[in-house]
């Protein structure tokens, strides 16, 4: 009876702090789509309703086929979204998305139309690791100079950016990837593509194959590594303190390098990813906007690795919800407004954290006050009991000592249990 | 050409490039001595361009002003609305106490959009360019032009943002570290609770920061389009990230920027005009590998300057009163 009591507070108090975590992102899309009407309202006040559902439903508008759309525009933003969100976690700040993800979306293109005589079930895949392994080249020079000559790591990855564009074009112009008549790369043949896994019946989108997937196993290994193991331990620790964890051993040079090479790679996977899925390259003085996208979607799931899955399947949403705007006579650009817009609310963390706090104070606020009242009654009529014995009353003694010191603090539990039963019906 | 012509052509060029990253860098380096990263550079820049371009046009178009008085009646528009785009981001990181490079980046992302956007609503044919006519170019300034040589140097083919940007060099080295407002300014950098017990408004001074970063980065946006083309296309091909890049470079100081910014410019100069320069062009590279340049040399210099480098001590904390 009792046990059964406290594993449903354990599970209360899990989804409480789900929602307290959740909230704020979710408050700051409403407040930033918010703005978003504003300007439809502004634009042309009578279709604001009509646009504003249809920003809503993004991408359902058109069933299956349009989430099929968002799947492939979710993609690579979700990888180069891990890439800031592990660097910002080890405290480094990783401007460079974009360029890793162009030399690895450049490395899976030459791999995967070059190297045509792998056999097609593992060429995707060889290709994808071309990929990956361009991106990691492309962040490991960032941490190294970070760790060994203390260079600022924005300023080496911006660039970085410019270097991997320029030596990018060039190698393109000069390889046989290059479609010269209409200035672009060619597209991946077949075997080079990602395998479609008969998604692409599911969802009819001429694009659609098991990216989304592959996206949510590097989602769920980059969770397990910052969540479950040493090194991701370690990391995070050097970006909390770096003085603290160095005086604990950890060896902050390695972890920068590591990280940040990590992150290349992930933004790299984001390249291929898109290049397998019949995207190419054009011949453009511009890097393509996926890094700076997955900023803002690392941002809004203040870089939690399941939390970049969401937001980065969000922002593919309202996109392609954008795409139906225009037949409303909107321009799409309000989408990427509302995007900024979300990204300005949800820095406001402060704002929405106290509106959250004041939402949950009734029950979380008297709850807390109530168990910490219990726990201060209960440790001082220990330390009167233990004066004699000279003993320290700390927490864990008080729930596993028996006798009579264990009586007396557990009649305070059940009192201040009583109380919260109490005041929470 | 000869070689003097030569001379004079890449120094009246480097201008073009390293006046906006100079101009920008400066207002970025005010933002973080007072202890605000500033990312949003690009951003503050797109708007200055923006809103500067508008106005050009719209007077243009109306015949209602022209020449230089125009140019500098637009650099006005330009760093006021740099200051009111400036104002969301110092709201965020001084009084919400926000990330700062979040709210930087969302500055970032909204810019072009709304310069999309607001183009596409503003320009008749619902197109996002912004035309304007270039009658800025001040072929030879009078008295000053006649100086053999340096007249040729300085002051032929110049626009008065050039001696702008200058000016507001001198005036920013002048405040930052000769004046009262300027040792305030880096202390609420270094050591906001100091600054604090001693009498300083924190707040205050952090929005002074925030606000002359805005004016500087809209300033930067306009004079960065106007001599290097016709139209404004809702970019300003990431100089926002570059002046960022200068102001780390040149270590938070005035006269170090200047250094950094007209080494940058002279390299951009020689990518963007490596062709009209005989010995370059008879080495045979290709086009890209001196676009490359300026980046490769910039994070060599950087390895070797950057040992002791140190950004302010306070940058990127929020200012809260109660901390220890």
């Amino acid at each position: 009876m009792k046990r059964n009591n406290f594993s449903s507070d354990v599970i209360k108090m899990k989804t409480r702090n789900l929602l307290i975590a959740v909230l704020p992102s979710i408050m700051a899309i409403l407040a930033g789509i918010l703005v978003g009407f504003v300007i439809l309202l502004a634009v042309n006040p009578s279709q604001a309703f009509a646009g504003l559902s249809t920003i809503f439903i993004g991408s359902f508008n058109k069933g299956a086929k349009s989430i099929g759309n968002a799947f492939y525009e979710a993609t690579p933003i979700i990888l180069t979204g891990l890439s800031v969100g592990f660097a910002f976690k080890t405290g480094l700040f990783n401007i460079g998305a974009s360029g890793q993800f162009f030399v690895g979306a450049f490395f899976t293109i030459y791999v995967g139309y070059t190297w045509t005589w792998l056999p097609p079930s593992i060429h995707w895949l060889v290709a994808l690791i071309a990929g990956l392994i361009g991106g990691a080249i492309w962040g490991v020079l960032p941490g190294l100079l970070k760790a060994f000559f203390n260079v600022n790591e924005v300023i080496t990855c911006i660039m970085m950016n410019y270097i991997g564009l320029f030596g990018v074009l060039y190698a393109i112009k000069n390889s046989v990837v290059y479609n010269k008549l209409q200035n672009r790369t060619y597209v991946l043949p077949e075997s080079a593509n990602l395998p479609t896994l008969g998604l692409n019946k599911i969802f009819p989108y001429q694009s659609m194959n098991s990216g989304i997937i592959i996206a949510i196993i590097f989602v769920i290994v980059i969770h397990i590594i910052l969540d479950k193991t040493t090194f991701g331990f370690e990391l995070k620790a050097c970006g909390f303190n770096p003085d603290a964890s160095k005086y604990a051993g950890i060896s902050a040079k390695r972890n920068i390098i590591l990280s940040m090479v990590i992150a290349g790679a992930l933004s790299g996977v984001g390249g291929a990813l898109l290049a397998q899925s019949g995207w190419f390259i054009d011949v453009v003085d511009n890097l393509p906007g996926y890094g700076f996208d997955g900023m803002s979607v690392a941002l809004l799931a203040m870089s939690n690795p399941v939390g970049i899955l969401f937001s980065g399947l969000f922002i593919a949403h309202i996109s392609v919800g954008g795409i139906y705007l225009q037949r409303l006579d909107y321009d799409m650009e309000i989408i990427n407004i509302i995007t900024a817009a979300i990204i300005y609310f949800a820095a406001l963390a402060l704002l929405f954290n106290i509106i959250t706090k004041k939402i949950f104070k009734d029950k979380s606020g008297k709850n807390a006050n109530a168990d910490s009242g219990a726990a201060v009654a209960a440790i001082a009529d220990v330390k009167k009991k233990l004066v004699a014995d000279d003993k320290k009353p700390t927490n864990s003694k008080n729930t596993s000592n028996t006798g009579k010191k264990s009586n007396a603090s557990s009649k305070n539990n059940s009192k201040g249990n009583a109380k919260k039963g109490g005041k929470s019906k | 050409m000869t070689g003097l012509d030569l001379l004079y052509f890449l120094v009246q060029q480097t201008m073009g490039f390293a006046i906006p990253l100079l101009v920008v860098a400066l207002g970025g380096m005010f933002c973080e001595r007072s202890g605000i990263i500033n990312v949003a550079l690009d951003g503050i820049m797109i708007i200055g361009a923006l809103t500067g371009t508008i106005f050009i046009n719209l007077m243009q178009s109306l015949d209602a002003m022209s020449g230089n008085l125009l140019y500098f009646v637009a650099v006005i528009v330009a760093a006021a609305f740099g200051i009111i785009f400036s104002l969301l981001h110092a709201y965020a990181s001084i009084n919400m106490k926000a990330n700062q490079v979040i709210s930087g980046t969302a500055l970032n992302l909204a810019a072009p959009a709304l310069a999309i956007f607001i183009g596409r609503l503003y320009t008749e044919k619902g197109v996002q360019q912004i035309e304007f006519v270039n009658q800025f170019r001040i072929e030879k300034v009078p008295v000053l032009g006649s100086i053999p040589f340096i007249g040729d140097l300085f002051f032929k083919n110049v626009y008065i943002t050039t001696y702008i940007g200058f000016a507001i060099l001198a005036i920013s080295a002048f405040v930052l570290f000769k004046t009262r407002f300027g040792l305030r300014l880096r202390s609420c950098g270094e050591h906001p609770q100091a600054s604090d017990s001693v009498g300083i408004n924190v707040y205050k001074m952090r929005y002074a920061g925030v606000i002359i970063s805005g004016a500087l980065g809209g300033i930067g946006g306009l004079v960065f389009v106007v001599p290097n083309s016709t139209n404004f296309n809702s970019t300003v091909s990431g100089y926002g990230f570059l002046a960022l890049a200068v102001l780390i470079f040149g270590q938070w100081n005035p006269l170090k920027i200047l250094y950094a910014s007209l080494f940058f410019g002279f390299l951009r100069t020689v990518a963007a005009s490596y062709s009209a320069i005989p010995f370059l062009l008879n080495m045979g590279l290709p086009m890209e590998i001196y676009k490359m340049v300026p980046y490769i040399a910039t994070i060599i210099v950087l390895i070797f300057s950057s040992k002791n480098s140190q950004a302010p001590r306070a940058e990127g904390v929020p200012y809260d009163k109660g901390s220890r």
